[in-house]
């Protein structure tokens, strides 16, 4: 193109146009429009993901391949309609090169359309189904699936003395990912799944679907539900004396986040899941992030607060092997196969899925100088979303 | 089966003391008050503060709980609410709904959005064994106060003078006022109590329910159905509407969960089918 920059701008600017391929733009400024749920019952999960995505941009001062990173934050409560619409926005008004953040499954799957039309990388910084990746092929994942959890204590379940198992999640996507790729897996490996429960996403009260479970008199039960809904469970597990009779609890480590681990008391002792990370990882990586976490932002990192931190990091890589250039399949080639050291271990993203390779450790609630912690025995090295190999 | 029946219980109780702040207001005062569950969360959140901040007794905190939901509903009813009494209901509904996400962004914003988790003493935990049924020590706790505070009230409001002058305010205010009831300070007392309640019935709620900003647009369709159910004539009506929501809401998520959470939903739709006005309530 022969037409110098500022004249492109002014004519742009005159003509009102707003040009969808963003890239088509040199910048010395590249944008990256980050929507996450920062008001609502979802909060907490955009507010860790924020934290981390800042935290690693400050740390590398905000600047890459010569060019300032901006992130432009918005807010979309939680709900699939406002997460399109400020997408649409961030992409045609602000000239976004890259999208980010996502901090549900809906919200990522209803962008990707737009993703894929604007040829704008995408990167899932906290939601956790299985199919997001599959909506785009502008779509790269730093957080983790449903599936590499599930699966993963469902093999250390069979081979630790566990056969007979009740399922209770959440009755939404997420929830039934965890239950099928636990279920499969643990049926496969011999044990017994005597009831899949499913709870409303608005339930009040666990009481029936913990008698249940104790009524049905399994080994163990294996939970999923949404991080800040574990709690209430957490403690009727306790107050109906299931700990004691011998029903141990399982699962994912959503219910043991460490956001809110402390405030469970000590009712989840012994408690032990499987997941991607825990703000006790033995790693010097992890020592660093917590305590640079925890200075900038008065609360511990959770496992939400890594899918910012890398997914930041995955977008900062790539623009160096592009040498800066934003051009959306550009970028997303170069993320494609781009591994690295984390804070929660060695990580890298499948060149085929685009999804997140990582490891998954088992993980037992134990108290660490007076605080609680996920503390890790056990480590799944490289774990692939198991959804997808067969 | 009697464990179900139990929780049951213990659940409709409790929504039962949330609630019938909202009867009260609702039905003896006229007021749609959407941001009641706004109050039920201050009594939550007091109750939170006081217990783990401050070391307060789990029961020494219920009561302040109520005396702070109720200072905080007088001080809005005085400000705020009596500037809608006279206005239409769509009013009504626009102002409380505001409050509400008033509130939801204040608490949010002071308290952080995380669930908070209340400290209770030792004693209160674990469950104790009834002649074979399991009964937990905290629902059992909340069947003796909710039981105690319905026997309170219902003899408040049918037998007390207080009770008299509040149904002659509401029936006909220019009259009640001609016969010397203070119809305005009988409304802010009421209001108060109505709030206080709600207070009350967040601080015992928090450990089951859970606690976050989001808990008044969380629980509203659950007071709406008590009160629409029970009616809003008095409080047996929301009573019996809650023990029966309750009890129907954890057997059915027991014995049906594949369609447990329709379950008092189905309830509110014959209810409303075969009784317009609610279970108690006189035909108008």
């Amino acid at each position: 193109m022969m037409i110098s920059r500022r004249v492109w701008v002014s004519l742009m600017g005159a003509a009102g146009l707003a040009s969808a391929s963003s890239g088509a733009l040199a910048q010395e400024t590249v944008k990256i429009g980050m929507i996450l749920p920062l008001t609502g019952p979802f909060t907490p999960i955009g507010k860790q993901v924020e934290a981390g995505a800042k935290l690693y941009l400050s740390q590398i001062g905000g600047v890459v391949a010569g060019k300032k990173i901006e992130i432009v934050l918005r807010d979309d409560g939680g709900v699939p309609d406002a997460t399109k619409r400020i997408a649409t926005e961030l992409v045609v008004n602000e000239k976004v090169n890259v999208l980010a953040g996502f901090g549900l499954t809906p919200l990522a799957m209803a962008t990707a359309p737009i993703a894929t039309q604007s040829k704008t990388p995408l990167v899932v910084m906290a939601a956790g189904t299985t199919a997001i990746v599959d909506a785009s092929p502008f779509i790269a994942r730093t957080s983790f699936t449903q599936a590499q959890s599930a699966a993963t204590i469902a093999d250390w379940a069979a081979k630790n003395g566990i056969k007979k198992v009740v399922t209770l999640v959440t009755d939404y996507a997420p929830g039934i990912d965890s239950e099928k790729f636990f279920s499969e897996p643990f049926k496969a490996a011999g044990g017994e799944v005597l009831a899949q429960l499913r709870a409303p996403l608005q339930n009040p009260d666990y009481a029936p679907f913990l008698q249940r479970v104790i009524d049905a008199k399994p080994d163990a039960i294996f939970v999923f539900v949404p991080a800040g809904v574990g709690a209430a469970l957490m403690k009727q597990y306790v107050e109906r004396g299931m700990d004691k009779s011998g029903i141990r609890l399982i699962g994912p480590g959503d219910i043991t986040d460490d956001d809110l681990l402390n405030g469970y008391g000590d009712s989840a002792l012994g408690v032990v899941t499987a997941h991607l990370y825990s703000a006790n990882h033995p790693s010097a990586a992890n020592k660093a992030y917590v305590e640079a976490f925890k200075k900038a932002n008065n609360m511990r990192p959770n496992f939400m607060s890594l899918g910012g931190y890398d997914g930041m990091r995955l977008i900062t890589e790539a623009l160096k092997k592009t040498n800066g250039a934003t051009d959306g399949p550009g970028l997303i080639a170069a993320m494609k196969g781009m591994s690295w050291e984390s804070p929660r271990g060695p990580i890298s993203i499948d060149p085929d899925t685009r999804d997140i390779v990582q490891n998954i450790y088992i993980r037992k609630v134990e108290k660490v100088d007076g605080e609680l912690y996920n503390v890790e025995f056990e480590t799944y090295p490289s774990v692939k979303d198991p959804a997808r190999k067969k | 089966m009697l464990t179900i029946l139990f929780d049951g219980v213990a659940y409709g109780m409790l929504l039962f003391v949330i609630a019938c702040g909202l009867a009260i207001t609702l039905g003896l005062m006229n007021f749609v008050n959407l941001a009641h569950g706004a109050f039920a969360m201050a009594g939550g959140y007091v109750a939170v503060v006081l217990a783990n901040r401050y070391g307060v007794p789990f029961l020494l905190c219920l009561p302040l709980a109520f005396i702070a939901s109720a200072l905080i509903g007088l001080l809005l009813e005085r400000t705020l609410y009596v500037r809608v009494y006279g206005k239409s209901h769509l009013d009504q509904v626009l102002f409380t709904i505001g409050l509400v996400f008033m509130s939801v962004a204040a608490v949010d914003y002071v308290m952080g959005s995380q669930q908070q988790f209340i400290n209770l003493p030792e004693w209160l935990r674990g469950r104790i064994d009834i002649m074979g049924v399991g009964v937990g020590r905290y629902r059992l706790l909340i069947i003796v106060i909710c039981g105690a505070l319905t026997i309170l009230l219902q003899s408040i409001l049918s037998r007390s003078s207080f009770g008299a002058k509040l149904r002659a305010s509401v029936d006909d205010a220019r009259v009640a006022r001609g016969l010397g009831i203070p119809v305005d300070r009988i409304f802010a007392i009421t209001f108060a109590v109505g709030s206080g309640l709600a207070g009350l019935g967040g601080a015992l709620g928090a450990e089951i329910l859970g606690l976050d900003p989001t808990f008044p647009l969380k629980f509203m369709i659950y007071f709406l159905i008590v009160v629409t159910v029970g009616g809003t004539s008095g409080v047996t009506g929301p009573l019996v509407a809650a023990l029966l929501l309750g009890v129907a809401d954890v057997a059915g998520k027991y014995y049906v969960p594949q369609i447990g959470s329709f379950v008092i939903y189905t309830i509110m739709i014959v209810v409303l089918i075969l009784r317009p006005q609610g279970l108690f309530a006189r035909a108008r």
